[in-house]
């Protein structure tokens, strides 16, 4: 059976998706080259896949990395479809325009807490849409009003009477439907799936070892890879003798790559030994002898300075002069790696006309442009296949693409496909961290204990600077994410400065879970509680008392005290703390009980 | 030549005898639900049994496998009550270290099979969790536990 698609039809829906105000349903790309020898499909836009054997496959254009995005995505679309959840399955998505953030612009990518309500209202309308278009089809079919028919778990009903269709009977008359315009949705009261516990669709392929992360693709003919890196970040080859590596068993060619030597053979353990029996020789270059004592002598001096100006009410500087009891503090945090479980990989199988790579990404654009800048390809002759990612963290949403575009580099020398392979020694000392910071802390007291001037001074790497989202994030010298969860406290105290140094070091630094949170939220709750020590206060009514401005958050905290029973007492050598964060869109309160069992 | 009994099944395979466990499974075998996390037996991702005892592949050379009866992932039934417990409590986030924790739990229980929170705890230490599931690790581990005291029924 031919697959049903009607061009007229794709080409009213690109028409009606750009006059339809921000609805961007798109159309599924390349449908005949995906489906051409599939059975009769009803596919109403990017998202949504009908067969005739009644099963639903939602397209995914976010990667699965543990967050649950494989469910939670094709519950929003089946929630408005009113598809029956036991014919639910999920397909990723491959790189196309449709499939684009709908926030950060022109690329497909996962990341920043982003995936729900960037693509809410899109995917419920893709979702109402075809629920649509299978009334229509079915009111069409029993020449009925479409007013008398509804959808319910995966067939069409005709209320009243015994008509009813399954979704995989309609699909080739649906497929002739109009695409509806107006699109109205269900009001949350009606929903069915989205707010109730629902089992993860991944679950048992994970809990039998039989979902496929990036490192257990395997291709006809494929070789392994691993790369020898230069251990001093900016550093380069001189020279390597590779005699010894050649003779080891199984080595297949080794070859110089822009980041190193990479050695190809037929498996991961033989590539291991024969990079282990390189001899190189390296240009260090001018971070050699670097030493994290001296980066941070460099950091604290800076801390003593002014820096670019995030936030500036009234006067910090003469409150915390003119303060009763003034309190300071420093903090500093390490590089951290991302260390996802599944250590960086990629496979690539280059060929002249094309090529295909498989990986667990979190930027599909941004690694299939990349790979075919360094393959001379266009950039649509280059397929990403998305994995499972074992684990992101943002690791693997690298701005410069660097674990893609090594193994293309490595697949245009070796001409055959072939699967570049992190050691977990390679990931940690690979960069792209979670910079180290520095942020010095003061605060200043009037007699009654009110908190009355806030300096913080905050010095780390910009992780934004040199990558293509800078003119978006870096505003006046200000990395957003250098001091979110800084600039932005809820606390409302009359005078206070934030401010950021970003020194430049070419050690290579990323997005790392939660990003400017993952320091700011500790340094910022930690040094509020310092305060509600000096003001001799407790730190819960401390906080609550420097709320007001902020109902929300102050509502909050105050339940959970309720409901953690603050004030109660407690046995003897146990400890309680709070704290109060607000981060992506959230607002997070944390009480913790703690006694010396933690610490043993 | 190295001759090994993986899931009941014999396998002659062409490698050095040194070379860890895991890439034969793995490579040779083709069998990936055993995962290389570390490479230095620190995080449990490569667990399998060997003669029922759980062992860290990485760090296991073939040869000491040889003519013992190895079982992996794929060796579990899908109807065995840690897997069926596993389902019931979503356990997996993003599923990478979930071969070897459940390994690891189906030796534990056959050694123990009602384990307290402190020998899950000592148990399971090696097999670490980057998105932090240990709470429904053990969790599921009591219900599995429950699951083959009352003969495998849910």
């Amino acid at each position: 059976m031919s697959v049903i698609i009607n061009i007229s039809r794709r080409d009213f829906l690109k028409t009606g998706a750009m006059i339809g105000g921000g609805l961007m349903l798109g159309v599924f790309p390349r449908f005949e080259e995906a489906y051409g020898e599939s059975a009769a499909a009803f596919v109403p836009n990017a998202f949504i896949r009908i067969g005739t054997d009644d099963i639903v496959t939602v397209i995914v254009n976010k990667s699965e990395m543990g967050q649950g995005v494989y469910t939670s995505i094709p519950m929003v679309v089946a929630e408005e479809l009113e598809a029956d959840w036991s014919k639910v399955r999920i397909e990723p998505a491959p790189v196309d325009p449709a499939y684009n953030h709908t926030v950060w612009g022109p690329i497909q990518g996962t990341g920043g807490s982003t995936s729900t309500w960037t693509t809410w209202d899109q995917l419920r309308k893709a979702g109402a849409a075809a629920r649509m278009m299978l009334v229509q089809a079915a009111a069409e079919t029993w020449s009925v009003d479409p007013l008398t028919c509804r959808a319910e778990n995966g067939f069409v009903i005709q209320t009243g009477t015994d008509k009813k269709l399954s979704f995989g009977k309609l699909t080739e008359k649906a497929a002739q439907m109009n695409v509806p315009q107006d699109i109205p949705l269900k009001k949350p009261e009606e929903y069915k799936l989205i707010g109730k516990p629902i089992k993860r669709l991944d679950t048992p392929d994970k809990s039998m070892g039989k979902a496929v992360f990036g490192i257990d693709v395997k291709r006809p003919d494929m070789l392994t890879a691993v790369v020898a890196r230069c251990p001093v970040f900016g550093g380069k080859l001189k020279s390597f003798d590779d005699k010894k590596a050649q003779a080891v068993k199984g080595v297949k060619s080794i070859v110089q790559i822009p980041t190193g030597v990479a050695v190809v053979a037929d498996n991961f353990w033989a590539a291991k030994l024969g990079r282990d029996a390189l001899e190189i020789v390296w240009d260090e270059g001018p971070l050699s002898g670097f030493d994290t004592k001296k980066q941070r002598e460099e950091y604290a001096s800076l801390s003593k300075t002014p820096g670019a100006v995030a936030r500036k009410e009234g006067d910090a500087e003469a409150a915390l002069a003119g303060a009763k009891k003034r309190i300071s503090a420093e903090y500093e945090v390490p590089y951290l790696a991302h260390a996802t479980m599944e250590p960086l990989n990629a496979v690539v199988d280059f060929r002249k006309d094309g090529c295909d790579i498989w990986t667990g990404t979190q930027f599909q654009t941004i690694d299939r442009n990349s790979a075919a800048e360094v393959l001379g390809l266009k950039q649509e002759q280059v397929k990403i296949h998305t994995t499972y990612l074992g684990g992101g963290f943002g690791r693997r949403a690298n701005p410069h693409s660097d674990f893609v575009s090594e193994a293309a580099h490595v697949a245009k020398a070796v001409k055959k496909p072939v699967k570049v392979m992190w050691t977990r020694e390679d990931d940690i000392k690979g960069g792209y961290y979670r910079p180290m910071w520095y942020d010095r802390m003061a605060a200043g007291l009037d007699e009654s204990g009110n908190l009355t001037g806030w300096k913080h001074t905050i010095v780390g790497q910009s992780i934004i600077a040199g990558t293509a989202f800078e003119n978006a994030l870096v505003k006046e010298s200000i990395d957003e994410t250098s001091v979110e969860g800084a600039q932005d406290i809820p606390y409302d105290v009359p005078n206070i400065i934030v401010d950021l140094h970003s020194p430049k070091y070419p050690i290579p630094v990323q997005w790392w879970r939660s990003v400017g949170h993952s320091h700011t939220a500790f340094v910022v709750e930690t040094f509020i509680d310092e305060a509600a020590y000096a003001a001799g206060k407790d730190p819960y009514e401390f906080r609550r008392g420097l709320l007001s401005k902020d109902p929300r958050t102050k509502a909050l905290l105050e339940l959970v005290s309720q409901k953690a029973g603050w004030g109660s007492p407690l046995p003897k050598g146990r400890g309680r703390g709070i704290a109060v964060h607000k981060s992506f869109r959230r607002d997070y309160i944390q009480r913790r009980e703690s006694g010396p069992e933690q610490f043993s | 030549m190295i001759s090994l009994d993986v899931n009941g099944k014999k396998y002659d395979v062409d490698v050095s005898p040194d070379v860890p466990l895991l890439w034969v499974i793995r490579e040779h075998l083709g069998l990936t639900g055993t995962k290389f996390g570390c490479g230095i037996a620190q995080c449990g991702a490569c667990t399998v049994h060997i003669n029922g005892k759980a062992k860290r592949s990485c760090r296991t050379p073939v040869k000491d496998a040889a003519g013992k009866k190895i079982t992996t992932i794929e060796g579990i039934p899908e109807d065995h009550p840690v897997i069926k417990s596993w389902i019931v409590d979503d356990v997996p986030q993003c599923g990478y270290c979930q071969p070897g924790q459940i390994m690891s739990v189906v030796a534990l229980l056959k050694e123990n099979p009602a384990p307290t929170d402190k020998d899950i705890d000592d148990f399971m230490s090696g097999n670490l969790c980057r998105c932090g599931t240990y709470q429904r690790v053990r969790r599921s581990i009591h219900r599995a536990s429950k699951m083959m005291a009352e003969g495998g029924k849910s």
